[in-house]
């Protein structure tokens, strides 16, 4: 039921308090003083009156407006205090929330991202996190500071007169009943106005972007009555909820003020038959005003629980995505050495191993979803230092041979060796350390152009210069104001797509791997850096074990063996000549793009 | 500031009865309220004295009827007001939809979805804030101030005085912890983008950093931008703490000197003990306001700021809309013969189209093709004015399209894009789009245009046939039979001029041939448009126009242009090969 995944769900959101214990502790002791200050200003008054005004004693009247001096100062001091460390708790909170959820997204399975846009996890580490702020911060802590002020100003009247304190709590059993019918509807309301917001959101976002579909059909008309029928119940539904607050204050006071004149009712005969004095008389009734204000500050807080609630359900269910690509020991794929951003880096060692980069597909079957194999029973072999093209018409299943060797998926059925060992058998981080990927559309970050080249890896300037000049992206360095420190705007929009290309190659080759990976990294180029890209592409597959998916067939042309792939199945393996010898698929494909590339250059002599 | 409110008072003053009937509840419960501690004064004052226990009964009596009365017109106020603001919200919302429907398709490409959606939501509502919430505490807090101040005059004058003291001391603190605040504010929102950014990249570029194992590099960069976040919300934190005791620390100073004082006057028989006690409570009561001050003017300021945001939709004309009445022409019969004269047309400075001429009979069939970027879509685009073409370049039956009224131009235009825009409706409302959605009326219409467009086979597999909900919880379509829903869409609108901008893309060669061969018992009696990439789709058209960087480089029938033995040529010399590669 709703209301005990509330329950559960609430647990675990105290759990996140348990490193901040001290602090809340001390939240709640200066909450506690606050409150107990608070309720010495109506006993003062009684005193006041009683005491001295009474005996007409003016030099205790001074005494009494120092300890009300006092008295300001202690609730200044503690309600300080109190603000200040449960807002800090609640920020560190949101801090520890945001590190954990970007974290398990750093771990979640590269599927995970296919089903989720990436908008929608934005929206969990930002806003749903917020949200639970406010629970934190205003919320869970300060329902205990209203529960003691409460139960202190009970104790109070208890002490000063039994039977007089009995009369104002005669009012009690009223006050729950409006708290408790308040609070059903509310949350009912509540719940009806987000539907209804929900539904203003998908028509809007529905409508702007089919906005061009509606004028053409004419359909203006019938889409502004849609909407206006959504509007409209969005209205209701929130003047419904209006309603119940409309109903909710003035009943507390109502309620307030019954109690004040029972209160001035007997307590006033009381004080005639001088069992009572006329202070503590307006003591009680101004304890008696202050005893709603948390009454109505706790059913206020219910809403915003309401709210965190939701919030907290869509953190927490991904934070329970479970991480199905693991290194086989069960550690989470991680760079070895966790924080440290040096991690996974080690060039010189790297180099001093024995030649590595021996990969074997052994009937290998993928699907993304269900039985789609996109992958069918491939079986292929590269043998370290091999220079390996893969082509196919799109949708042949190319790139998911590399997703698979990279591990972003595991197959669906066989399996793929490196260097002999099932990669599923291997560290994670030890298996991508193997490889540079360099991929069609080229993901800069904001930061520097060295800071793109050596990502968060410790790689001295000095061969971040020597990678970039490498792959002739010197030049153009050199040209931007800052060479290597130029910043590079989001998304890397100041760059072209060549430039952006030659830095991805920059990269790879900083991060000297043993297998170099390329996804198509060449088919979007303008004629006049291609030649530049070609002469790069030499620098980084030089002594090096590559695979290079390809659309276009003349950079591959020279490959040691050239791979074929055609609906999801390997068809054709060999050397350029020996696959045009056999007149099959690669044959068509290479008649098809030469003349392609003969008319494109016709064109251009034109 | 002035004329920001001008524009808005027009919805204000729609309601304006309710507005006075709501403030006058304002005023009654405000007034109701301060009656309370007077009848405190009077029944304490009595106390002193010696008094009944049938006039206490009678106050006790007096201090509930006060409860109620104040309560209803509170209550009053509550539904009266912020329903209002709920109705005004409603009106402004209609209206920036409405706004939204008359842009024109470039005006939607130059922003962003979700920041028009923010603007019909998260800035609607603090502008209704403004115009409810704030309204109805600001009347309430300056008739209470005014109200609670003569009446503080009227039991000591020289007590009021000492109880105002502290009063500019709130307001400098007020001024200077709001400026601050806001400054720190806005930092912290400077913070969260960073966050924001930092996230959406390596969110975004999630391959890249798994694959240079730069999780924890990652990690770290997020840590730093979320310290950062962290430490202004703590810099925030330490300053708004500080705000709501100050405030109390200054009231509180005013209450100690009333105490101080007061007591004293009452020792020296100056004042009554009641009109103490009275007094007291009015300063309480004056707290409120005090803190409500500061509440509004934020309400106020983020309202305004949010308000100007609307405006800029709210205000912003569309370029492409009917044409004035004296241009205005009416065709009244639509046949469906296309001109483009001499038709020059760019997108800023990049030139799309370059002096493009083409005459096309009523009925007929014509096709373009060209490589991508060379002008084919944008130019079937200007025929429906998807954008504006310039005048005397478009023409349909011998008018230019721009004195077409745009229900008559669009109403004889089918357009079917390579993008198939689908809403998430049943498969048989998106059909139906032109007529409002799937009724039985209809139903043999949508049967029909389903199977020109091939889409029955697909339909009868799903599970309610026509009435599958499209999208998110209704059944997934593919690419092609996206296609061919948008294509039934439009032939369901029995259009004089159909318009197919690369709308089979995604459909098999297989498919599209039955298609074809069923559209061309439609298309006898229309005139089409077909851009495609495929020689398969358009061999058969009358005439075939290949473009190329905007210009029409070769014209002609699929046999002319073959033996021309250019572009077109090629192109279709290269299907072969394609065709027979797809077989093996």
């Amino acid at each position: 039921m709703v209301v005990r995944s509330d329950r559960r769900l609430m647990r675990r959101l105290l759990t996140y308090l348990r490193p901040y214990r001290r602090e809340v502790a001390g939240a709640l002791g200066a909450l506690i003083g606050g409150s107990a200050l608070q309720l010495a200003q109506p006993y003062l008054m009684k005193v006041t009156i009683d005491r001295y005004i009474a005996q007409h004693d003016l030099s205790g009247l001074n005494l009494i407006a120092l300890g009300f001096l006092a008295i300001l100062i202690g609730a200044f001091v503690f309600e300080y205090l109190q603000t200040y460390i449960l807002q800090y708790v609640g920020q560190r909170i949101m801090f520890d929330m945001r590190m954990q959820i970007y974290g398990h997204l750093q771990r979640v399975d590269v599927q995970y991202y296919d089903r989720n846009p990436v908008g929608r996890l934005m929206t969990r580490v930002t806003t749903d996190v917020d949200v639970l702020n406010d629970l934190f911060a205003a919320g869970v802590v300060s329902v205990f500071g209203d529960v003691f002020t409460l139960v202190g100003i009970m104790l109070v009247l208890l002490s000063m007169n039994w039977r007089l304190a009995l009369v104002a709590f005669s009012v009690l059993p009223l006050i729950v009943l409006i708290t408790q019918w308040f609070r059903r509807h509310v949350r009912e309301s509540y719940r009806t106005v987000r539907l209804w917001i929900a539904k203003i959101n998908a028509f809007l976002q529905e409508n702007v972007s089919g906005m061009a579909t509606v004028q053409l059909f004419g359909r203006e008309a019938e889409n502004f009555a849609r909407f206006d029928a959504i509007d409209r119940g969005h209205r209701d539904a929130n003047i419904q909820s209006i309603f119940y607050y409309a109903v909710f204050y003035p009943a507390v006071e109502v309620t307030s003020a019954l109690a004040t004149a029972l209160i001035l009712w007997y307590g006033g005969g009381e004080v005639l038959v001088s069992v009572l004095t006329l202070g503590s008389l307006v003591a009680f009734i101004q304890y008696s005003q202050r005893f709603f204000r948390p009454i109505s500050d706790i059913s206020e807080k219910f809403n915003l629980l309401q709210s965190a609630m939701a919030s907290s359900e869509r953190i927490f269910r991904l934070l329970d995505t479970p991480v199905t690509i693991t290194s086989a020991d069960g550690r989470r794929p991680k760079a070895e050495g966790g924080f440290r951003p040096a991690a996974g880096h080690q060039p010189s060692a790297v180099s001093r191993q024995p030649p590595a980069g021996h990969i074997v597909f052994d009937h290998v079957w993928f699907a993304y979803t269900g039985e789609d194999y996109v992958l069918k029973d491939v079986s292929f072999e590269v043998t370290p230092g091999q220079r390996v093209g893969v082509v196919g018409a799109t949708g042949a299943g190319k790139s998911t041979i590399i997703n698979l060797l990279m591990r972003f998926y595991d197959v669906s059925r066989g399996r793929i060796l490196v260097d002999g060992v099932d990669i599923r058998e291997m560290d994670l981080g030890r298996l991508r350390a193997l490889f540079s990927l360099v991929l069609q559309d080229v993901q800069l970050f904001s930061g520097t152009i060295a800071s793109n080249i050596r990502l968060g890896a410790a790689i001295p300037d000095a061969e971040v210069r020597l990678a970039a000049d490498a792959v002739h992206a010197g030049a153009f360095i050199d040209q931007l104001p800052q060479g290597l420190a130029s910043p590079v705007g989001e998304r890397g929009a100041s760059l072209s797509v060549g430039q952006k290309q030659l830095l991805s190659f920059a990269r790879a080759l900083a991060f000297d791997p043993q297998v170099l990976i390329l996804d198509e990294a060449t088919s979007s180029i303008d004629t006049d850096t291609e030649l530049l890209i070609r002469d790069a592409l030499k620098v980084l597959m030089a002594r090096r074990t590559t695979i290079a998916v390809a659309h276009r067939l003349s950079t591959i042309q020279d490959m040691d063996r050239i791979l074929v792939f055609h609906k999801g199945e390997l068809r054709e393996s060999g050397a350029h000549q020996e696959l045009l010898g056999r007149r099959g698929i690669y044959y068509r494909l290479y008649q098809l793009q030469y003349k392609e590339q003969e008319s494109a250059e016709a064109v251009g002599e034109r | 500031m002035g004329s920001a409110l001008r524009r808005l008072l027009p919805y204000l003053l729609r309601y304006r009865r309710q507005f006075v009937i709501g403030l006058a509840c304002v005023a009654v419960t405000t007034g109701v309220s301060l009656l309370a501690p007077w009848v405190l004064k009077h029944a304490v004052d009595d106390l002193y004295a010696g008094v009944t226990r049938r006039k206490l009964l009678v106050y006790s009596g007096a201090l509930l009827v006060i409860a109620v009365i104040g309560a209803t017109f509170r209550f009053l106020m509550r539904r009266i007001i912020i329903g209002v603001s709920r109705e005004i919200e409603y009106d402004l919302r209609n209206d920036f939809f409405a706004r939204l429907q008359l842009f024109p398709l470039s005006y939607f490409q130059s922003r962003r979805t979700g920041d028009l959606m923010s603007r019909a939501t998260n800035d609607l509502n603090a502008v209704r804030m403004t115009v409810g919430p704030a309204i109805m505490y600001s009347a309430n807090t300056i008739i209470l101030f005014f109200a609670a101040i003569a009446l503080m005059i009227s039991i000591d004058l020289r007590l009021t005085l000492v109880a105002l003291i502290p009063l500019p001391f709130v307001s400098v603190a007020v001024r200077y912890f709001g400026a601050a605040i806001h400054r720190r504010f806005e930092r912290i929102q400077a913070q969260l983008s960073d966050l924001s950014a930092v996230t959406q990249e390596a969110l975004s570029g999630v391959r890249v950093v798994r694959a240079y194992r730069q999780e924890a590099a990652e990690m770290e960069r997020f840590g730093r931008a979320n310290r950062d976040y962290l430490e202004g919300n703590r810099r925030l934190v330490r300053l708004q703490g500080l705000f709501f005791p100050t405030m109390s620390l200054f009231l509180g100073l005013g209450a100690l000197l009333v105490l101080w004082l007061g007591s004293r006057d009452v020792i020296r028989g100056r004042l009554t003990l009641g009109g103490f006690v009275a007094f007291n409570a009015y300063l309480m009561m004056l707290s409120w306001p005090m803190i409500a001050f500061g509440w509004v003017t934020n309400m106020v300021q983020r309202g305004l700021a949010s308000w100007g945001r609307m405006r800029e939709v709210l205000d912003a004309e569309s370029t492409i809309a009917d044409p004035p009445p004296d241009r205005l022409a009416v065709l009244p019969e639509v046949r469906g013969a296309i001109e483009f004269r001499d038709l020059t047309f760019a997108y800023g400075d990049r030139v799309v189209l370059d002096h493009v001429s083409v005459r096309i009979e009523a009925g007929r069939t014509v096709a373009l093709v060209g490589p991508t970027g060379s002008g084919k879509s944008t130019l079937v685009s200007l025929l429906p004015r998807l954008f504006d073409p310039p005048p005397g370049t478009v023409f349909i039956d011998g008018l230019d399209v721009r004195n077409l009224s745009l229900a008559q131009l669009r109403g004889a235009i089918g357009f079917v894009p390579q993008e198939a825009f689908l809403f998430s409706e049943s498969v048989g409302d998106n059909i139906a789009f032109a007529q409002g959605g799937a009724n039985a009326a209809n139903r043999a219409r949508i049967e029909w245009a389903a199977g020109v467009a091939r889409l029955d086979k697909d339909v009868a597999a799903f599970p309610n046939g026509f009435d599958t909900m499209v999208g998110e919880r209704g059944i997934t379509l593919s690419g092609g039979q996206k296609q061919r829903a948008a294509m039934a869409r439009a032939l369901f609108a029995d259009p004089r001029i159909l318009v197919l901008d690369d709308a089979l893309s995604a459909v098999d060669t297989y498919t599209e041939e039955e298609i074809l061969a069923r559209l061309k018992g439609v298309m006898r009696q229309r005139t089409s448009i077909i851009v495609s990439h495929r020689v398969s789709t358009v061999r058969d058209a009358d005439l075939i126009l290949v473009l190329e960087r905007g210009r029409i480089i070769e014209r002609g029938t699929h046999d002319e242009l073959v033996d021309l033995g250019g572009f077109y040529a090629e192109l279709y010399r290269k299907q072969l090969l394609e065709e027979e590669l797809a077989a093996s």
